[in-house]
């Protein structure tokens, strides 16, 4: 299993004509994603990649009965192609493009409350659920299919941990990059809650970034519900306070979202913090060892006191 | 991005925000002129950097006379301003802000910004105006009044009234805070700002509302929407290098260490930085070339890194999805070749076309140190870069 892509996804790709959307699409195919329709308005009726193209996103959705959609517009129109797909009402709305003017998500998170789509982004590099789907610009080579899931703000840093997990022999469930933008559609909250609730699903790994305070709140999460292990690691523990690292949302500002307060929020969580980037591997598959360690009837009963998702 | 007060006060002033009035000056010898057309019996003289903190380090001056205006504006133009903003090196002064004097009954604090949790603009308030924001927000959290406005509704006239009776303030100031706080809020949103502050904003003698001082950061991601803020930008305040770096779109950041990093992805890149220090070493830079860097890119990249004179080596470290890794290695041998350069450069690299990558570095003839992960890379780095330090 899995959570949000699976091998029921049926994905549209909105830019789907352009560079990045061509080339993407095209790795996705590769991989054995059913990617059905794509979106580029003015060239509806054609085909591209073999994939039928549409003018609209409703009318996409409407032919090919995607349920998931993935943006590749650039900048100045991006918030529009996120919410003409909440409009169609796709569950799973993904958005790659970096630089959406902040205030544009302001009104994009307004609407999403009140829609039925699950936005993951922007800013990010997608979600894959290694051999299943891959909706996204992740390499595909370096995942393996497996039972940790992994949930990101960063982009390369994610394929950083997954290819050390991979080259120990660990493969993931699915690994959700949420993106780097300040406000985002899914947050670490709500992807450790779906990792807590998925049973196929044994540890999480978090990598989380300076700035904001999603780590924070979702450590809270951790600390009151969930059992399985959790490594978690924040990139930017050196970084000078008021300089944004790249990534709109990592900035520490006002003496807030520094490294310090989230490696605190994460270890009074029981999370298993490593400082160094290159020992979040090592430090799951420790973790994992332990845990298959003697199958003794009191982690049984533990296991089976985790509290459901609502 | 950021401007300069006075460039942030005449934005303000055209959405209706009362501010003083005052004119910008880069020499001496205009001071005095600026403070006999000003024509009040005393005048602020105001250094115009971007960093905050200038009242206490003797950037903020009051004048009693045009003469002691100009006198004060000799000693502040070209004096360096070292404020906890600025570090150690501090900024050199090169324009003024000449500024009429004002009867203050009061100091207020006034914010808005975006709130993340919230994913909604906020107003932020407070009584404690004129001081160090974060101090307050440190010691008395309860005195900072927050009010997020919904992008469903837009301002309206009871944010106003819930902050200004929040504070304690008067009727008389509360009605006069709507339209204040109105116009504020309508500057934010239509300048596409990621941050704007009034500190202090100061209740006068007659009782209206000025925004003393005026802090306004845009967002980058917008900036294309206005153009014309593009002549607002002052390069004298930004870092050389970071200003040659944003020239090929390569997103750079100087910091005093001795060891060079050049990663693709801002996470990885931050990482990169951590596990330098964690190695014993300083990283001399942030730099994150991006998904899709092309040769050209890695070349520029090299340069800018190179012309810092504290960096005795270089770190290569990339994840290759998009950036393919034979791209990044034909960039890394033209830069070598190209600028001869002298110091260590250890190359990590992992991802699509790592093989390829790898064989134009061995053919190319010249000295790279390989890392086969990025503790090795970080460690070998510092190692090379002298050792800890």
């Amino acid at each position: 299993m899995s959570v949000l892509a699976g091998k029921d996804t049926r994905v549209l790709v909105q830019g789907i004509t352009g560079r990045e959307g061509s080339f993407h699409a095209q790795q996705m195919l590769d991989y054995g994603t059913k990617v059905v329709a794509g979106v580029t308005p003015g060239k509806g009726g054609r085909k591209h990649l073999g994939v039928p193209v549409f003018d609209t996103v409703s009318a996409a959705a409407r032919e090919t009965g995607a349920n998931a959609s993935l943006i590749f517009v650039p900048p100045p129109f991006a918030a529009d192609a996120i919410l003409e797909a909440l409009d169609a009402a796709l569950p799973l709305v993904i958005c790659i493009t970096e630089g959406t003017p902040t205030l544009d998500m302001v009104r994009v998170a307004a609407a999403l409350k009140n829609s039925h789509s699950r936005l993951i982004g922007p800013n990010c590099p997608g979600i894959i659920s290694p051999g299943k789907c891959k909706i996204g610009i992740m390499p595909a080579s370096i995942h393996k299919p497996g039972r940790v899931g992994l949930v990101s703000r960063s982009g390369t840093l994610t394929y950083e941990a997954v290819g050390q997990l991979s080259s120990l022999g660990i493969g993931q469930s699915t690994c959700i990059g949420i993106g780097g933008d300040p406000i985002i559609g899914t947050s670490f909250l709500d992807a450790i809650e779906l990792f807590h609730g998925d049973p196929d699903t044994d540890a999480i790994v978090m990598i989380g970034e300076i700035g904001g305070n999603a780590e924070e709140q979702a450590a809270e999460y951790i600390r009151k519900h969930v059992k399985k292990p959790v490594v978690g690691f924040i990139a930017g523990q050196t970084a000078p306070p008021g300089r944004r690292m790249g990534h709109a949302g990592a900035i520490i500002s006002g003496g807030q979202g520094t490294a310090a307060d989230k490696y605190k929020a994460m270890r009074a969580a029981g999370i298993h913090t490593v400082q160094s980037p290159a020992e979040i591997g090592e430090t799951l598959a420790r973790l994992l060892a332990k845990r298959k360690a003697p199958p003794r009837p009191a982690s049984r009963k533990k296991s089976t006191r985790q509290p459901r998702k609502r | 991005m950021k401007i300069h007060e006075y460039q942030a006060k005449a934005i303000l002033s055209k959405f209706g925000v009362p501010v003083p009035r005052g004119e910008a000056i880069f020499r001496k010898n205009d001071a005095r002129a600026a403070a006999e057309r000003l024509g009040t019996p005393v005048v602020a003289v105001k250094a115009q950097i971007h960093a905050g903190g200038r009242g206490k380090a003797g950037g903020v001056k009051i004048a009693k006379s045009p003469a002691e205006a100009e006198t004060l504006a000799g000693q502040m133009l070209g004096m360096k301003l070292v404020t906890p903003q600025t570090g150690e090196e501090g900024r050199i002064v090169r324009r003024l802000l000449i500024e009429e004097g004002l009867d203050i009954r009061r100091e207020l604090y006034v914010s808005i910004l975006v709130d993340r949790a919230a994913a909604a603009p906020v107003i932020m308030a407070s009584a404690a105006g004129g001081m160090e924001i974060e101090e307050v927000a440190k010691e008395h959290p309860e005195a900072i009044l927050r009010e997020p406005i919904r992008p469903e509704t837009g301002f309206r006239p009871y944010h106003a009234r819930k902050l200004a009776f929040g504070l304690g303030l008067t009727p008389e100031i509360a009605s006069a805070a709507a339209p204040f706080l109105e116009s504020l809020y309508r500057a934010f949103i239509e300048t596409d700002a990621s941050l704007l502050e009034i500190n202090p904003c100061v209740i006068t003698g007659d009782g209206r509302l000025v925004a003393l001082d005026a802090k306004v950061n845009f967002d980058d991601n917008a900036l294309y929407r206005h153009p014309e803020f593009q002549e607002l930008r002052d390069l004298g305040e930004e870092t050389p290098l970071e200003v040659e770096a944003s020239k090929y779109k390569l997103n750079y950041i100087k910091l005093d260490g001795t060891v060079g990093c050049l990663v693709n992805g801002a996470g990885l890149a931050m990482a990169t930085m951590d596990i330098i220090k964690l190695s014993g070493g300083s990283p001399a830079n942030f730099l994150d070339v991006g998904g899709g860097a092309t040769e050209e890119q890695v070349k520029n990249a090299f340069r800018i890194l190179l012309s810092d004179s504290n960096v005795r080596a270089v770190f290569v470290n990339i994840f290759g999805g998009i950036l393919r890794c034979d791209v990044l290695a034909s960039g890394i041998v033209h830069a070598a070749r190209d600028l001869g350069i002298q110091i260590p450069v250890i190359v990590r690299m992992e991802g699509t076309n790592m093989q390829e990558g790898q064989r134009i570095l061995r053919d190319s003839g010249l000295r790279f140190t390989v890392a086969s992960g990025m503790r090795d890379g970080a460690e070998k780095a510092v190692a090379l870069a002298g050792g800890s330090r």
